[in-house]
């Protein structure tokens, strides 16, 4: 169980919907400075969440995620679809592209320190030619505020820290489409996988949903006012409208199982800013070819110095669970890895992680022991992701939307 | 789910119950729900010793590892080998069929120093309302 030692509950942040939680008593963890729900017991738990993520739809509140809006000042642009301060300010401090961006497109990016290691990770959303959102991790809103204003100064940009006027709901799974169909009449199928959209839901005008997520499944995040009973009316129509769907509440537990599966980053454990872009494997959503951004040159010289270590997925052979900072050894029974992310995975019934190992030792087959508590343990590099949903295959349903 | 009468408990939430000088241990129903579904159980060796106080093994749920704690010493007559393929039984039949080792005790009066049920329960009461206030 998650330390409650230091700070005490009182002095944790609390989402909106932290009444909500409680009432169903959920079992709940300090995580980055936040009281949040690590599993629901009275659903069935962290396995019986994961599951739902995967074969039906789940709901996760996901308020503590951060919001800065940067934006340009100038009314107009000089060229249409160029944008002005706003789009120079965040090709700047984003190692993504961002000018390939449509409005009402997002992608995932990374905030970069100027040795090509992490700030923080980001989803980039165009919400205009110069007006962009960025979707910030929870125990990094302090500093990535303070960075985006830092570093984007020098432009003509307005940067607002919109973190406390959201609830954010993720609602994930092959049927979370059917539940956002109840709650909006927006058109979502013609929102694609990374697109976004804003449209009446729940009665609330001009919200924000976007075909994003940290899951490896379809579904939605969406975003309503911040006010209880705003966030509370909404949850309860999420969950009435899934309920046929069989949805239920699903915490933080099942969200780190869910998106190790799919080989997401967490912030702290693949990336950090003690590791680069290319170690953390991260290097398609980085243009070094859009020209200048903070990060860059370090980046290129860090290319042509070779790294020593890259990120790999593990699953176990031996008996036993890899987990978190567990070591890694070579058939020599030398440490020379580490474990960023490790455990049971309720999909594949196997025992995954990703570690970071010397180059020498990623390729896939590769025999490796992880070192938990006396024993060895036998695992294996695996490619990864170690899940990947299904493509949807042209059926007479799909074909009447088309 | 009741708390035997005839067993013993700790305040880590392991009960023992003794025939003759044979101790069966196992995790209360208290430890299984607030583990979650468990995945995977260390158990000591046939033969081994253990000693009350010390931990002897780990079970181990999606999200974390929990020791557990010899409630009383002796040596290791046997372990539920059963549990390695059938983690789940921890959670469904804590008290049952779901005990971790049987040992031979090597000092009996330390059964007398642990909780019966009725203190258990007034315990996992406070524990609960601690958490609730917390």
């Amino acid at each position: 169980m998650e330390s409650v030692n230091s700070p005490t509950t009182s002095e944790l942040r609390k989402t909106p919907l932290n009444g909500v939680h409680r009432r169903l008593a959920a079992k709940m963890v300090n995580f980055g400075g936040w009281d949040m729900p690590v599993e629901y017991p009275a659903g069935g738990g962290l396995v019986a969440e994961h599951k739902a993520v995967r074969g039906g739809v789940g709901v996760f509140d996901v308020s503590h995620m951060g919001d800065i809006r940067v934006h340009g000042q100038g009314a107009g642009q000089s060229t249409p679809g160029a944008g002005g301060g706003g789009l120079g300010a965040v090709q700047h401090i984003s190692m993504n592209d961002a000018s390939k961006l449509a409005i009402g497109q997002a992608h995932y990016s990374a905030l970069l320190y100027p040795q090509g290691t992490f700030v923080d990770d980001v989803i980039v959303h165009r919400l205009g030619e110069d007006d962009f959102l960025l979707v910030i991790n929870a125990g990094t809103r302090k500093k990535d505020i303070n960075w985006v204003r830092e570093n984007t100064k020098d432009f003509d940009c307005v940067v607002d820290e919109l973190s406390d006027a959201y609830t954010q709901l993720a609602i994930q799974g092959p049927r979370a489409i059917e539940v956002m169909r109840k709650l909006t009449d927006a058109n979502l199928d013609s929102v694609k996988n990374y697109w976004f959209t804003h449209g009446t839901l729940c009665g609330l005008k001009d919200t924000l949903i976007a075909r994003t997520g940290y899951t490896g499944e379809d579904g939605f995040e969406i975003y309503v006012p911040s006010d209880c009973a705003t966030s509370e009316r909404v949850w309860a129509q999420v969950m009435e409208a899934g309920r046929e769907f069989g949805i239920i509440p699903c915490g933080l537990g099942a969200r780190n199982t869910l998106r190790l599966e799919a080989k997401m980053a967490l912030y702290g454990h693949e990336i950090s800013e003690t590791i680069n872009v290319w170690e953390a494997g991260l290097d398609r959503y980085c243009k070094m070819e859009k020209g200048d951004f903070i990060g860059r040159a370090a980046l290129e010289r860090a290319k042509s110095d070779g790294f020593k270590r890259t990120l790999v997925g593990l699953e176990m052979i031996g008996r036993g669970i890899g987990r978190d900072e567990y070591r890694v050894c070579n058939e020599a029974g030398e440490a020379v890895g580490v474990i960023t992310s490790g455990s049971p995975s309720p999909t594949l019934c196997k025992n995954i992680a990703l570690a970071y190992v010397p180059p020498t030792l990623a390729d896939i087959g590769t025999r490796v022991f992880v070192e938990i508590r006396a024993n060895k343990c036998e695992a294996r590099v695996v490619a990864t992701p170690f899940y990947k949903r299904a493509k949807k295959v042209a059926a007479p349903q799909a074909a009447k939307m088309a | 789910m009741a708390y035997p009468a005839n067993f013993r408990y700790t305040k880590q939430h392991e009960w023992v119950d003794v025939k003759g000088d044979i101790a069966s241990i196992g995790i209360t129903d208290y430890a299984q729900q607030e583990l979650g579904d468990v995945v995977f159980v260390e158990l000591p060796k046939v033969g081994s010793q253990i000693t009350a106080g010390k931990s002897f093994g780990n079970v181990e749920s999606v999200k974390a590892v929990s020791e557990i704690y010899a409630p009383v010493s002796g040596e290791v007559t046997e372990a539920n080998e059963e549990l390695h393929n059938t983690p789940e039984k921890i959670n469904s039949d804590p008290h049952g069929s779901a005990w971790l080792v049987k040992v031979k005790l090597s000092n009996a009066a330390e059964v007398s120093a642990l909780m019966d049920a009725p203190a258990y329960e007034a315990f996992i009461a406070s524990e609960k309302g601690k958490e609730a206030s917390a």
